[in-house]
């Protein structure tokens, strides 16, 4: 990445891929610099104390914390199963696996609501089996983002392993190690970066769900009203909270991204 | 519905973009031979005004009419960050003096009232038959956000009946908190009398007494920068003239006094 440029490509960058390129730039920045800009600073430590503040940002944290835990137990194996093991329609897997990153995250929400939901395929028999229901609920909110969020895991870590080199796994193997201990002692450690870029892309994008997350689990503060539903409902009557509330969302992805970017940088 | 706001952001900055790199190219609104009537109302309209639309532009050949439904907080903040609407129908008057109080309309008119039903799925499997009934425990009740109409009225109608319920959830706008209902996730929720009947078979309404205490009013204004001009005017005379209201009983919406 910051490599020097190549000294027989030296000379002025032409202007058809730079005006673009500053435009682009432009697009992405000047958004988030108009949330500065706009932010009513004067009454900000009194907005951010305010209690509802805070319970959705405890709430958005853990939520997104443990729905990074779900993906990286379920999503590191799914990763070397598609990465090692030769599986027939292993293509068609991976496409699955990929979906809900190019689906729109309601519609994320309503096929949850059709299976988990309290009259859904594996909903229903939950509810009459244990009496446990999703939608309303935290763990709900973990399911959502969960859902949303665990491709970008799965794709990074599958990247990572196919990346590394195998011959490591191979000679383990041949000095007698089991496939377990083989994953476990040397192909881990090996792709460390990779899951570990995976799970910040994973935690970031579980922060930011709005759209399954209120589709499936609804908007309760203190239950399910996490940051971004936050942020949408105190559109409706007072924009400057809107403000707040988005400013203390960016505030937190730069200070994680910030505090992991050495990993992040050197990751594959 | 946060599509809705995303969409009108990414299209703001485009425009903007393209202003800045071009030199603004001319928008929709007005000029050449085909008119545009933009009108913003609340949700619970959707069906009403979608009718009356298209009875608008059999009257008017040449006129397309344009809806944008949502939460009518959520369009009033639209309206009065710039959003090019030609005439603003919302579910309360406290929504439409956000855009009156911002000198973008005059003169607001009631053109119909809405009371609230209890929704319950069909064949209403957790046995609601009174307002009461919602304070237990085990209903799931679905409840709109007192931020929007919907929610401030039933809000009112609970205090009046002097209960406390906890709901599992507080939606966005009318329609997503009966689509909880409509799909058996809550028991029951306070909703429209109209949303109820358009959502016919698939839940049941049911009234109560409290719901007179709460009843909204809804106001309509053509804004003063409408694009579309004398058009928004007509507009609103269509909805409050004889077919306006015809329509709008029709749907269980209540006459405004006059």
């Amino acid at each position: 990445m910051s490599a020097a440029p190549d000294r027989r490509l030296a000379g002025r960058p032409p202007w058809v891929l730079v005006v673009p390129a500053l435009l682009g730039l432009a697009f992405l920045v000047l958004p988030l610099a108009g949330l500065l800009i706009r932010a009513p600073w004067p009454t900000l430590p009194a907005r951010l104390a305010e209690p509802q503040v805070l319970e959705a940002l405890r709430l958005s944290l853990v939520t997104a914390t443990i729905a990074t835990a779900v993906c990286l137990v379920l999503g590191v194996p799914l990763a070397w199963m598609l990465a090692r093991v030769d599986l027939p329609g292993r293509r068609l897997v991976r496409a699955l696996v990929t979906v809900p990153l190019v689906l729109p995250p309601v519609v994320g929400g309503v096929a949850l609501l059709l299976v988990l939901g309290r009259r859904g395929l594996i909903g229903q028999w939950l509810e009459s089996a244990f009496g446990v229901t999703l939608p309303f609920t935290t763990a709900g909110v973990v399911v959502a983002e969960a859902f949303v969020a665990m491709p970008f895991l799965v794709i990074s870590v599958e990247g990572a392993l196919r990346a590394a080199d195998r011959r490591y796994e191979e000679a383990a193997a041949t000095l007698g190690a089991s496939r377990w201990t083989v994953f476990r002692r040397v192909t881990l450690p090996l792709v460390a970066p990779g899951v570990m870029a995976g799970a910040v892309l994973c935690w970031a994008r579980a922060l930011g769900e709005f759209g399954a997350t209120i589709t499936f689990a609804g908007n309760f503060p203190g239950t399910t009203r996490t940051m971004p539903l936050a942020v949408y409902l105190a559109l409706e009557t007072e924009p400057e909270a809107a403000i707040v509330l988005s400013l203390v969302l960016l505030a937190v992805s730069v200070i994680i991204l910030a505090g992991l970017r050495d990993r992040w940088v050197t990751s594959p | 519905m946060f599509r809705r706001h995303l969409g009108w952001v990414a299209a703001v900055a485009v425009a903007c973009l393209a202003a800045c790199g071009s030199g603004g190219p001319a928008t929709s609104a007005g000029g050449g031979g085909a008119k545009e009537v933009t009108v913003f109302a609340a949700a619970s309209l959707t069906g009403t005004f979608t009718e009356l639309g298209k009875a608008f532009e059999a009257a008017h050949p040449g006129t397309t009419v344009r809806f944008n439904f949502g939460s009518s907080a959520t369009l009033a903040q639209q309206i009065v960050q710039g959003a090019p609407a030609d005439v603003f129908a919302a579910a309360s008057p406290a929504t439409m003096k956000t855009v009156t109080d911002a000198s973008l309309a005059s003169a607001p008119v009631t053109f119909a009232r809405n009371t609230l039903q209890i929704a319950v799925p069909a064949g209403n499997p957790a046995r609601v038959d009174e307002l009461k009934d919602l304070a237990d425990p085990r209903v799931k009740v679905a409840l709109c956000a007192e931020q929007v109409p919907c929610g401030a009225a039933a809000a009112k109608a609970l205090a009046a009946a002097g209960l406390k319920i906890t709901p599992v959830t507080l939606e966005q706008d009318v329609k997503a908190t009966l689509t909880k209902v409509q799909l058996g996730e809550a028991d029951a929720a306070l909703v429209y009398k109209t949303d109820v009947i358009a959502a016919a078979g698939k839940v049941e309404g049911i009234d109560f007494p409290e719901a007179g205490q709460a009843v909204n009013d809804y106001p309509i204004a053509a804004l003063a920068k409408a694009p579309a001009g004398g058009a928004a005017k007509e507009f609103v005379d269509l909805v409050l003239s004889q077919q306006g209201r015809g329509v709008l009983t029709k749907a269980g919406f209540e006459a405004a006094p006059r």
